[in-house]
């Protein structure tokens, strides 16, 4: 009985061990794709008047690239206080609704100190393949790939605010369209399965497209215009093609 | 009055990680009502999506190695790459377009 429990036990032990494993794998191009924007990040923040140490905590901590560009601004400003808490609310508003679709990834009775780890690095990214995953998500995968694409965030922002211009702009400008190959990696095997999905990644496209050239509408930061279209499209999606939770929803989470 | 810096940033960190972690502890139970299902089953596609594009073009410095790089990306992805060859195979385009068309 003891060694079954004991079997059982190292069997779930070598199970995070290998999901951890995947993870980091996986964290990998996301934090070359990483240092690439936060090196830029940090040259912000050094124009913000941040020292190296100030860039490197503000990664560290908040791991978050609209969020931190317009908190910089808002540093540089001198502003009240009140108002980075303001415009920090309103760039990273995204991450709730992100935060709210991870908790139903989770199986049931997921302890406390996984949520309280895994809401820490919550970005676009690493959403975006811990959604992926097929079935419930084991967090020891997200913490993987957080221990793989952390630093690379951190240490970014910081050579950012050291060594400003240094790496030449063609390599920047090549790794930073990594994200979005993730982005794409993720979003499009779906959609071969489900017709939905297709159509709304493509509506999802044209709008945020035509939201950033019509007038009046593109000066809504796009942070907010990301929210926005988030709710409308998914809602109307939710509306017109109710997944039918027993049958799509399942085969959808199928590897 | 002069501003601490790092009471911004203690502000900024505060205010993050409170918007990511609610969600996370505060819905312990998958949810039942079929539109709330429904709507967060889309939500990563539709806003990952959203965040796509444009933006993959303007991150280039001209708009049609964005456009290769989301072409590429597509196909492979389409063709079931995974994330790493996905990724290498979009910086791979926009390079080799880039080295190409821009100085």
């Amino acid at each position: 009985m003891k060694s079954m429990q004991q079997n059982k036990r190292q069997g779930t032990r070598s199970t995070n061990k290998q999901a951890f494993c995947q993870g980091l794998r996986h964290g990998l191009p996301i934090g070359l794709g990483y240092f690439a924007v936060s090196f830029s990040l940090g040259i912000a923040a050094r124009n913000a008047g941040l020292n190296a140490l100030q860039g490197l905590l503000a990664s560290l901590l908040n791991n978050a690239s609209a969020g931190e560009y317009a908190g910089f601004t808002v540093i540089a400003a001198g502003a009240a206080y009140w108002e980075i808490v303001l415009i920090t609310i309103v760039a990273n508003a995204r991450y709730l609704l992100m935060s709210a679709s991870l908790s139903q990834k989770l199986a049931p009775g997921t302890p406390f100190y996984h949520r309280l780890l895994l809401g820490y690095d919550v970005t676009d990214e690493i959403f975006a393949i811990s959604v992926a995953r097929p079935g419930y998500l084991n967090p020891f995968y997200t913490y993987g790939a957080m221990a793989a694409s952390m630093p690379c965030w951190a240490a970014g922002t910081t050579l950012g605010v050291i060594m400003g211009n240094l790496l030449p702009l063609r390599v920047v400008s090549a790794l930073s369209v990594a994200l979005y190959g993730m982005f794409l990696a993720v979003i499009v095997p779906p959609a071969r399965k489900d017709k939905v999905i297709a159509a709304f990644i493509g509506i999802g496209f044209v709008s945020s497209f035509l939201c950033e050239v019509l007038p009046y509408i593109r000066e809504i930061s796009s942070g907010t215009r990301t929210i926005l279209l988030t709710v409308l499209l998914s809602a109307a999606a939710a509306v017109f093609f109710p997944i039918n939770a027993s049958a799509k929803g399942e085969a959808a989470d199928e590897p | 009055m002069s501003h601490n810096v790092y009471i911004y940033l203690g502000l900024m960190a505060g205010v993050t990680y409170l918007i990511r972690v609610l969600p996370l502890t505060l819905i312990r139970k998958e949810f039942k009502n079929p539109f709330l299902k429904s709507f967060l089953y889309y939500v990563p596609y539709v806003t990952l999506s959203v965040m796509t594009f444009p933006a993959i073009i303007e991150a280039t410095q001209t708009p049609v190695a964005g456009l290769a790089a989301l072409a590429v990306g597509i196909l492979l992805a389409w063709r079931g790459a995974g994330l790493l060859k996905v990724a290498v195979a979009c910086c791979a385009a926009a390079f080799v377009i880039e080295l190409l068309l821009v100085r």
